[in-house]
């Protein structure tokens, strides 16, 4: 009698296959290791370690206060005391300045000293920082105080973290990478398996269907995070990318990005199936990759989009992903509390696979 | 071949594709460890009936069984016993030969050691090659070294020897009648009359479906012969086949 046949082995044989060639073929390695990276590296230097806060001082406005004195020391904010006050407007409207700040010694005593900031909506991510900061400060320097007399303290939650373009530009190339990966490699792998009739001679074998999709998953999510992983600890050695709690960030990224490559692969199997040559699975899979890559705040944060483009991007998978990528790695979320998101990348996730059953072929 | 059990049994096969009456009744024998041809013009309809065999296809009525097994029920066992050259197929893409054999290793859920399989079609200088670097002579050896992975009873091979030259093919058929030797039953397609002469224990002829002639290869002449057929010219001792393989040598040629 024959011993018993093990799936467990038959789908391991598929992922070792399906892992050794997709190591070996150029355009899975270029899409989810080089492409993003070159964006990385090209931000990451452009960034030049970190962001700067921009800030003009007004000409008329006080120097000797601990307000200024304060704002120096700090390695985030470059200060510019001698610009001309026409100069600083238009430099301010087209973000080139991201605030102006003007000091003014209170002749009625207390507070001792007024601080207006004039933000700009050319720069509203830095403006944000710094009404963080300067919320900080004030507490800080009001309860230096003896007599705290001081009529607003705003308890503020912003982190004063750091907050470089690489923990913004990380996260979506992270996310890109795991988008085209799932999207591209599934459509291409499937479809010319099928056309090639390498999936006929699987066929001729025991092995099981499931088993095939099974190896396939594992070799593809497999490779995804090997890419995640490497992207993650470049950022983080190369470019000094935040994870917030170290290993533990790292681990819950990986969780995030396997369940994105495991719903972009849904993408992919459809594509697989709907593609009539090899030659029209770039096109199709671009109207699915594309949108994403734009929309989903890969490189602008979705705020800054038209109010009407961020519906749109309100419903894409990768917007979500993206965002709780970033929740996780710099505000130090754990996944319990991006939860919202990966409910609504799971929702995805039910729908496309259940077009991928439907429209799936293996002949 | 007396006293033979039947291994493959197939009983008024008809396979339709749409309208079309591929397969129209066809019954057959084929006895253990016999070398089994299946013969006839192109569209015939054998590929067909031997991938209904192999369990690759749906057929639209009939009977067939495999070594006791139905394929209606029992198509995993089925596959587990026979190895499979189809007249059309691809290997994963990206790995060489020996990556390609441990994968179907794994499919096939047996150990088997690479180099021995190549070393059984001459390949082992390919071993580190890909399937699409193989000549086509190279392609056909290397889907043979494919259906021996699971020690299979029985072999179907469709069109093996087509697209191969003189001495490729013979050193072919050395290795078809070596894989009998240990106790393999063969079923065969081929377009090669003296192939299936030479080979074939058995021969069917298959036409638009149905089987118009099925006997050893020797019966089968004889009762030509005796119809009165004559060849129209006398043959010479020697053809240009005789010329080609006495020109290049008989060796396995690394093309
Ligand atoms: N998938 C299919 N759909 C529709 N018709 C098919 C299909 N496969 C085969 N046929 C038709 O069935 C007939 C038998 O085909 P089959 O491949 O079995 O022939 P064959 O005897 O193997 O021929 P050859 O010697 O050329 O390999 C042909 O007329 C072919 O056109
Ligand atoms: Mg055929």
């Amino acid at each position: 009698m024959q011993s018993p046949y093990s799936h467990t082995k038959a789908t391991l044989a598929l992922a070792k296959a399906s892992f050794r060639s997709i190591m070996r073929s150029p355009s899975a390695v270029v899409f989810t290791l080089a492409f993003p990276l070159i964006f990385i590296l090209v931000f990451g230097f452009l960034g030049g370690g970190g962001t700067k806060l921009d800030i003009a001082i007004a000409p008329q406005s006080d120097l000797q206060n601990p307000i200024i004195t304060s704002l120096e020391k700090m390695p985030i904010i470059r200060l510019t005391k001698n610009d001309n006050l026409s100069n600083i407007n238009k430099s301010l409207v087209k973000g080139n300045y991201d605030a102006l700040i003007t000091v003014e010694k209170n002749k009625n005593g207390v507070p001792a000293y007024f601080t207006i900031v004039k933000y700009t909506s050319a720069s509203l991510d830095k403006g944000n920082i710094l009404k963080s900061i300067l919320n900080e400060l004030s507490y800080k320097l009001n309860t230096q105080n003896i007599k705290p007399t001081v009529t607003e303290i705003k308890s503020s939650t912003v982190n004063g973290r750091l907050y470089r373009t690489i923990d913004f530009i990380l996260p979506g190339q992270l996310g890109f990478s795991l988008l085209s990966t799932g999207v591209f490699g599934t459509a291409f792998v499937f479809f010319s398996l099928r056309q090639n009739l390498v999936i006929k001679r699987f066929f001729a074998t025991p092995v099981k269907r499931s088993s095939i999709v099974l190896g396939e998953g594992i070799a593809r999510i497999g490779f995804a995070l090997l890419g995640a992983l490497f992207i993650i600890l470049i950022g983080h050695f190369c470019f000094n990318f935040t994870l917030v709690n170290g290993f533990t960030t790292v681990v819950n990224m990986l969780i995030l990005a396997t369940m994105g490559v495991i719903v972009f692969m849904g993408f992919g199997f459809v594509v697989s199936g709907i593609a009539k040559s090899e030659s029209t699975i770039p096109p199709i899979a671009n109207m699915i990759t594309l949108p994403q890559f734009l929309l989903s705040g890969t490189f602008f944060s979705i705020d800054a989009f038209p109010t009407w483009l961020q519906p749109i991007s309100r419903a894409l998978p990768l917007t979500y992903l993206n965002d709780a990528m970033r929740k996780i790695a710099f505000e130090g979320a754990g996944l319990w509390e991006v939860k919202h998101q990966m409910l609504i990348i799971l929702i995805w996730g039910i729908v496309i696979y259940s077009v991928a059953v439907k429209t799936f072929k293996w002949e | 071949m007396k006293n033979s059990n039947v291994i493959i049994s197939v009983k008024n096969l008809v396979k339709n594709y749409d309208d079309f009456k591929a397969v129209q009744g066809l019954s057959f024998d084929v006895y253990e460890n016999e070398i089994f041809g299946l013969l006839g013009p192109n569209g015939a309809g054998k590929t067909t009936t031997l991938e209904i065999i192999e369990t690759l296809r749906q057929k639209t009525a009939g009977e067939v069984t495999v070594d006791g097994f139905s394929i209606d029920h029992d198509s995993s066992a089925i596959k587990r016993i026979i190895g499979v050259q189809l007249q059309a197929a691809g290997y994963y893409p990206n790995l060489n030969l020996v990556e390609l054999l441990e994968l179907f290793s794994g499919l096939y859920g047996v150990e088997v050691n690479p180099m021995q399989m190549l070393e059984k079609v001459n390949l082992q200088d390919k071993a580190k090659a890909k399937y699409k670097a193989l000549s086509g002579g190279q392609k056909q050896r290397f889907s043979i070294a494919t259906t021996l992975i699971n020690s299979p009873k029985i072999i179907f091979l469709d069109e093996p020897t087509t697209g191969l030259d003189p001495q490729a093919r013979r050193n072919l058929w050395d290795l078809i009648t070596e894989i009998r030797s240990n106790g393999t039953t063969i079923v065969i397609t081929t377009h090669y009359m003296d192939e299936a002469e030479q080979l074939c224990d058995r021969v069917a002829f298959v036409e638009r479906g149905q089987i118009i002639a099925l006997d050893t290869p020797d019966k089968l002449i004889d009762n030509l012969i005796a119809s009165g057929f004559e060849r129209k010219k006398e043959v010479k001792k020697a053809n240009l086949e005789d010329v080609f393989i006495n020109l290049t040598g008989k060796e396995w040629r690394e093309d």
